[in-house]
């Protein structure tokens, strides 16, 4: 089983071809996207954070900046900052170098003399690494290459019965193959945890599970909130779902049934041809998104049972529902109707029908995310600015 | 037709795969014995209800697993949603 893809000089396998303007702080965002307008080829997302934030909450802005410039859907990255915030260009591009040797260039808008001549500055850098990504010639590697994010958004109680179940089958497929699976998403362990924690493949990696999911609870306990507050959301509920622990029983269904190798936290770099493995992050789509594609997914598979068109500007996101109405209401957005599942149909010939449309995906072929040009995403927080 | 299914032998839910009317007879496949009872209320595409009486305070089991437990009485053929079960967070390290 193979894929087209593009070699990195890092030596990791691309599956898009796309060259990052990569803003360092939101005063730096609006910049990036008046250049990556201009750049056909290019990709750029609106960064909110990069500036006023203490250092574990930096960290997670950072891990995500140096994570997206060193994902192998990347070719190069033009680094775009003001110039005075807190995460300065020589600590982006070092956090970048850490990770990747990929090509990258700066422009720092303060000594370029403001916008017009920054975005100047930078139009030209970014033109010249769209011209040498172009290049590139695909070429042929196994699928244990890839790193698959998985993630779950706007479920419903088909997302337990059918669309994860369906995504923890593919997982099952890539770890047989040698690749990687992410599972997230932490506040959708709680109430399941024990599951996974059975399922480690270390005495660490299992003390890891509890931990994550203990340390989540106290963050909101810190300030005075309950993570079942706001989840399950309204949308959860509407569809069926009634507490935190049937949304989290459902979830990790995602993981399918091989052993949990390791535990990364937030938007780390996630090790290829390693088997299921547990990323902590929110249950937030956007920010859990960001993170497996900063920790080096290529391809995101991504359940609704609501109906969601998130995607992300680095990684095609395949949508799969369990929901037959759904998807019929929403099948601009959705690619995989996994309904079938729960009214018998073969859970093995609907795995590897997804396993194929995934290696078409890594191969080229454009998800219902990207066609409509769904690019959001969030980073997640610690806490509150300063 | 069958019109529901139990995810867990253990389970005290099922889910109904269909809409189902109050009154009308709920059918699922639990191993390979085909089980049915009444529904007693209007039962809204993929939501639950009892699969037999289930006493306030018992745990609500669904995927085999503590989903919450029961704020009233709930008979067999009840809708069951937050109006008659609440979460409770369970001390699950030692169930490892």
């Amino acid at each position: 089983m193979t894929f087209y893809g593009y070699r990195r000089p890092d030596g990791r396998v691309g599956v898009r071809n796309k060259v990052l303007i990569l803003p360092a702080s939101v005063c730096a965002s609006d910049t990036t996207r008046i250049i990556s307008q201009q750049v056909v080829g290019s990709v750029t997302f609106n960064n909110q954070l990069g500036c006023s934030q203490v250092a574990s909450d930096q960290q997670f802005t950072m891990d995500v900046m140096a994570g997206y410039a060193a994902n192998p859907n990347i070719y190069g990255t033009v680094v775009v900052s003001l110039g005075c915030e807190n995460c300065q260009m020589d600590l982006v591009v070092k956090a970048i170098r850490e990770r990747t040797n990929k090509p990258i260039k700066q422009v720092i808008i303060q000594e370029a003399g403001g916008t017009l001549k920054a975005v100047d500055i930078a139009v030209r850098y970014a033109k010249e690494m769209v011209e040498q990504a172009s290049l590139l010639q695909k070429e042929e590697f196994p699928i244990s290459e890839l790193i698959i994010g998985t993630e779950c958004g706007g479920s419903d109680p088909t997302s337990g019965l059918a669309a994860n179940v369906l995504i923890g089958q593919l997982s099952d497929l890539i770890v047989e193959a040698g690749g990687t699976s992410i599972l997230s998403e932490t506040t959708e362990f709680i109430g399941a945890e024990h599951i996974l924690a059975r399922r480690a493949a270390t005495p660490e990696v299992r003390e890891r599970i509890f931990d994550i999911v203990h340390r989540y609870e106290k963050a909101l306990q810190l300030v005075g909130e309950e993570v079942r507050e706001g989840n399950p959301a309204p949308g959860n509920k509407a569809g069926g779902i009634t507490t935190l622990e049937e949304k989290s029983l459902g979830c990790i269904h995602k993981g399918g049934h091989t052993p949990v190798m390791e535990v990364y936290d937030y938007a780390k770099q996630v090790e290829a041809k390693k088997g299921l493995v547990i990323m902590d992050t929110p249950g937030n789509d956007p920010s859990s998104v960001a993170a497996m594609v900063a920790g080096g997914a290529q391809v995101v598979v991504f359940s609704t049972g609501r109906g969601s068109p998130t995607g992300n500007p680095i990684a095609p996101v395949i949508k799969i529902t369990g929901n037959r109405i759904t998807f019929a209401n929403m099948e601009d957005n959705i690619d995989v109707d996994a309904s079938p599942l729960i009214y018998g149909g073969d859970l093995k010939q609907m795995g590897d029908a997804l396993l194929q449309l995934v290696q078409e995906v890594a191969s080229g072929r454009q998800t219902k995310a990207e066609s409509l040009g769904y690019t959001e995403m969030a980073i997640a927080r610690v806490c509150n600015f300063v | 037709m069958r019109n529901a299914i139990i995810i867990d032998s253990k389970d005290n839910v099922i889910v109904a795969i269909e809409p189902i009317a109050k009154g009308e007879t709920v059918t699922y496949l639990c191993g390979d014995q085909e089980k049915t009872l009444t529904a007693r209320q209007d039962i809204i595409i993929y939501h639950k209800l009892a699969a037999r009486d289930i006493a306030a305070g018992e745990p609500v089991v669904k995927y085999g697993e503590h989903i919450g437990v029961a704020t009233a009485d709930i008979q067999a053929g009840e809708h069951v949603h937050e109006h008659n079960v609440e979460g409770r967070r369970e001390n699950l390290d030692e169930k490892v």
